[in-house]
């Protein structure tokens, strides 16, 4: 059976340097698969490529079997690959449901031909997808600047959810976060998990690594170094294939 | 990390017209780098070319002479831009300055003239600059504690004060009256040259020979209107600040951000109000010049819009209005094109309106030019 | 991930420190009418609105800009350049035959299509060339203000047709003394009669435009675009709203706004000059900060800008009343525009 979403052979080059270098991987429906590796490793750069940030030099992205193109964030979206950047993307100035509907608002007709925007139908929605996913935000009309870190994250997360995303991905979303809302949020992926999302999540804390993420891939300056399954793994052993051989070496010396 | 959140800006950015072939090249980047120049260059030839009036010793010392209070202006708000922040209240505190030089030199004079004990007419000048200088300090400070204590943003800040400065100034003008009575003296002080050459006779400094009148002026040489002395003093001592000295180094580190210059300890702060109060009093110092050159205290009129035209010669001058960057050279020739393009259009006979449009199109040719390499700058 | 709620209604003085504008609006008005007998009358409101047209039409011209983070420089200049427009579009119309109210109305309609343009070219240059809005619409004051200059050559016009101050000074409707209304015009009365005149025409004109506006950036999609812009445009961008042309509006309205300022100013003045709202760009911005807007974007409203235009509309009337010169106006919109910044940042949640 084809994977829900598989990139085969991916590279990126920037000028001389070459950010991702061949690197293939899929997620299937539910599984939660962390990207891992040292601070320039290709990580950002990967996930950039499949959600239209970025095109590929080399490379194809299949989604249920099929090749698709993703040539724009806005194609990416279409075909129901949501991403979670580290900054959110959130209108901080607007409320929650404005934001979980951002751009594109439900509507309905007044005196026959006005489309007004229909508050009420995206507080209710909002209200669903948000209670649907266990999360908790006091009063929905408070302005994403007056929440938390957590709730801001949850917020994001519901938006991409509500779409009907099937693949999510998130770059390093506990990264800014304090214990307990580090803690929320990994529950949040795995209720995810159940519900049949596809996660992709980068993430450096070795923690939420191992007890979120269902297989591990590490990158190393642009390569893939290895990729195993959790419950086959150790945090040394991953630890050792992010540092790599070299390093290892180096040390010693 | 932070950086990887920009994607789209990116995206965004890649909009912008690109730099390709010709801009490569050495001569490419140096034109681009100085379009501003090789523009005024060009504006020369073409005036010089399409008029006899206009490639000149006069007139060119008329021009210099004439844009001297809007190289103040200019060299002001290029401090204010290089922070990052604008100054929209200089324009009111040019005529502010103005309008209290004359009124305080008309107040003294009137009271003194003719009577026994008069005050010296040297006196009532340095009273009246004084007065003018002393007070074109306040909206300065007033800005700068403004924007740094309590976090008004430049624009909102500036702004009030603009009107705030207006309003006195009307107030002082007994509503749009421009302010007469000051001694006559500071016309010629204003408006003299440094060197009056009679081919047939005689050389003489700072004043006019005795013999010959305004009528037959014309007949003699004059070279170097004092007001350039006053923009070069402006020029090299800015010039120097601004590149040579850590409080210049400051203006920058600022201007490009924020956050950094107060990690490095910089005081900002203090930085900040020195920069605003600085801007205040130049611009004080241009008014007084319009009194000196006029002979009148000119109130602003609404619409004329001198900040704005400060911005303009900044901006067509190389600096960015996001700070960090800008340079007082850049800004004289900024003054300069602007100046020589009034002055040409005067002169081949086309509406001085023109003006008004050509300001508008440099301007924006200047940022998308700065736009397209912002490398080079 | 509780966290203290935004919408706590607080104690009285955070109460009234969030709703200052009304305050100071009452404030405003008590003190005029204890200084003057006279303030305190329905003709002086009616007089403060016909007075403020064109600082309400030019507010919401820069709270459209403002919204997104810009600002618009030109309001003022395209104001005058639409003075300079449409009267002479009227004078023209009258000089080929057309009746008085013909004229007026192909004139008005002419020019409103014209206004459009400095705002496509300045939502061209900021959302696609990217050219800071600062930049982009001071060279666009210049452009309007040498253009009009060239149309008028230095002299207003003059020789509008009379209807037009007909209209622009009169009122929607008149009561005369024996109960009598008739609409538009002013009934035939004895001497030493009075009508009451309700509602003068301009004030209708403008506040038709400004509810109209006020719907679309309130309740339509392309609004909340608009504070989705300037709240944090990365996000816009990556939500799919198409930002370039949502921004392109945005300055189109803005000079729309302007336009139709410039069409008031000519129906009330009976002339069309280059600097007729010259000196309206401090008021225009002023009122929208007063209004509680940022200029950072993403926030203000068109009711609390109206708000903030009223305080410098009674402002100005009421200074005017009691005797006192321009300049008092000038310092006083100086010294409320700061101090309204101040004041929201002692209580802020004053948001949207
Ligand atoms: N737009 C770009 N232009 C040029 N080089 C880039 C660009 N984006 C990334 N790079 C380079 O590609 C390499 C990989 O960067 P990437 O952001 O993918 O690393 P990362 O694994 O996400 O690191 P981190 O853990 O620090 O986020 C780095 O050397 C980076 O400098
Ligand atoms: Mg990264």
């Amino acid at each position: 059976m084809a994977h829900l979403l598989e990139a085969k052979n991916i590279t990126k080059r920037f000028g001389g340097l070459t950010a991702v270098d061949n690197v293939s991987f899929h997620v299937d429906e539910g599984e939660v698969v962390a990207l891992v590796g040292d601070n320039g490793a290709g990580k950002s750069t990967l996930i950039k490529i499949i959600s239209g940030v970025h095109k590929p030099d080399e490379g194809e992205i299949f989604l249920n079997g099929q090749e698709i193109h993703i040539d724009s964030p806005i194609d990416a979206i279409s075909h129901g690959i949501e991403t979670i950047y580290q900054d959110l993307a959130l209108a901080e100035n607007m409320d929650v449901p404005s934001n979980i509907f951002l751009g594109r608002e439900r509507t309905k007709k007044i005196l026959g031909f006005v489309n007004v925007v229909d508050y009420e139908h995206m507080s209710s929605e909002s209200r669903k997808v948000l209670d649907r996913l266990d999360i908790r935000i006091p009063s929905l009309k408070s302005n994403i600047r007056n929440l938390s870190g957590g709730q801001r994250q949850a917020v994001a997360i519901s938006r991409s959810i509500y779409w009907n995303a099937k693949v999510l991905i998130m770059d390093e979303p506990t990264a800014a976060l304090g214990i307990s809302e580090q803690k929320k949020v990994l529950e949040l992926v795995s209720s995810l998990r159940k519900q049949g999302i596809a996660i992709i999540i980068i993430s450096h804390q070795m923690y939420d690594v191992f007890s979120v993420a269902d297989r591990i891939i590490v990158m190393r300056r642009g390569i893939k170094a290895g990729e195993r399954l959790v419950k086959d793994t150790s945090t040394e052993e991953i630890v050792s294939l992010i540092v790599g051989a070299e390093s290892v070496e180096k040390r010693s010396q | 990390m932070a950086a990887e959140s920009t994607s789209n800006g990116e995206r965004l950015k890649q909009g912008a017209p690109g730099g390709g072939g010709f801009f490569q090249t050495a001569i490419g980047r140096f034109s681009a780098r100085n379009w501003a120049l090789i523009f005024l260059f060009i504006m020369i030839v073409i005036f010089s070319l399409g008029s006899s009036g206009f490639f000149d010793i006069v007139n060119f010392q008329n021009i210099i002479h004439l844009s001297t209070g809007a190289f103040l202006l200019a060299a002001a708000e290029l401090l204010v831009v290089i922070t990052g922040g604008i100054d929209l209240s200089i324009g009111y505190v040019y005529g502010l300055s103005s309008v209290l030089g004359a009124k305080v030199m008309q107040i003294l004079y009137a009271g003194g003239a003719g009577g026994a004990g008069s005050m010296p007419v040297w006196q009532v000048i340095a009273l009246g600059c004084l007065a003018a200088l002393s007070v074109s300090i306040l909206p300065g400070l007033a800005n700068g504690v403004l924007v740094t204590r309590f976090r008004v943003p430049p624009f909102i800040a500036t702004m009030g004060m603009w009107g705030i400065c207006n309003g006195i100034t009307l107030f002082l003008a007994d509503g749009f009256m421009p302010v007469m009575g000051a001694p006559s003296e500071i016309n010629a002080i204003g408006n003299s040259y440094f060197l009056y050459i009679d081919p047939s006779k005689s050389i003489s400094f700072f004043a006019k020979p005795s013999y010959i009148t305004q009528a037959n002026i014309r007949s003699v040489l004059r070279l170097v209107p004092n007001s350039l002395f006053l923009s070069l003093a402006v020029l090299l001592v800015l010039g120097f600040v601004l590149g040579r000295t850590r409080f210049g180094k400051h203006t920058y580190a600022i201007g490009g951000s924020m956050d950094a210059a107060i990690r490095s300890g910089i005081n900002v702060n203090r930085h900040l109000v020195m920069i605003y109060v600085i801007a205040s009093f130049v611009s004080g110092v241009a008014g007084l010049f319009n009194l000196f050159q006029t002979g009148i205290g000119n109130y602003t009129p609404s619409g004329a819009n001198y900040e704005l035209m400060a911005v303009a010669a900044v901006v067509i001058g190389g600096a960015s209005l996001t700070g960090g960057k800008g340079r007082i050279l850049g800004t004289a020739v900024g003054v300069l094109v602007l100046a020589v393009l009034e002055n040409g259009l005067q002169i081949i006979g086309v509406s001085a309106f023109y003006r008004y449009i050509g300001v508008g199109v440099l301007l924006t040719i200047a940022v998308i030019i700065d736009r397209a390499f912002p490398d080079l700058f | 991930m509780q966290t203290e709620t935004a919408e706590k209604q607080g104690t009285l003085p955070e109460l009234l420190g969030r709703n200052w504008i009304a305050l100071f609006i009452v404030l405003l008005v008590v003190f005029f009418s204890v200084v003057a007998r006279s303030f305190f009358s329905f003709d002086t409101a009616q007089l403060i609105f016909f007075n403020g047209t064109e600082v309400f039409l030019l507010a919401i011209a820069e709270l459209f800009v403002i919204i997104t983070g810009g600002i618009d420089l030109s309001v003022g200049f395209v104001m005058g350049f639409a003075t300079v427009v449409s009267s002479k579009l009227m004078v023209a119309c009258v000089a080929l035959g057309f009746s008085p109210f013909w004229s007026i109305l192909a004139a008005s309609v002419v020019t409103l299509l014209i206004g459009l343009v400095p705002g496509l070219v300045n939502g061209w240059l900021v959302a696609c060339l990217r050219v800071p809005a600062f930049i982009a619409t001071f060279s666009m004051l210049g452009v309007t203000h040498g253009i009009s200059e060239l149309l008028t050559q230095g002299i207003p016009t003059k020789n509008l047709p009379a209807l037009a101050g007909d209209i622009g000074n009169g009122s929607f409707f008149y009561v005369a003394p024996g109960g009598a209304i008739s609409f538009f015009s002013r009934p035939q009365v004895a001497r030493g009669q009075t009508v009451l005149a309700i509602i003068p025409n301009m004030v209708i004109f403008a506040f038709l435009f400004i509810f109209l506006f006020a719907f679309i950036l309130g309740k339509m999609k392309f609004g909340r675009h608009l504070y989705a812009i300037g709240g944090n445009i990365d996000a816009a961008i990556r939500s799919g709203i198409n930002v370039k042309r949502d921004l392109i509006k945005a300055y189109v309205i803005s000079s729309l706004f302007a336009s139709l300022a410039g069409l008031s100013y000519v129906m009330k003045y009976i002339t069309g000059k280059p600097d007729a709202g010259a000196n309206m760009l401090l008021e225009a911005i002023a009122a929208v900060v007063i209004g509680g807007a940022s200029m950072a974007g993403g926030s203000g409203t068109v009711g609390r800008t109206i708000l903030g235009a009223l305080v410098i509309a009674i402002l100005e009337t009421g200074l005017r009343i009691i005797g006192m010169q321009t300049f008092m106006t000038y310092i006083l919109v100086g010294v409320i525009l700061i101090l309204a910044v101040i004041i929201d940042q002692v209580f802020p949640n004053r948001n949207r």
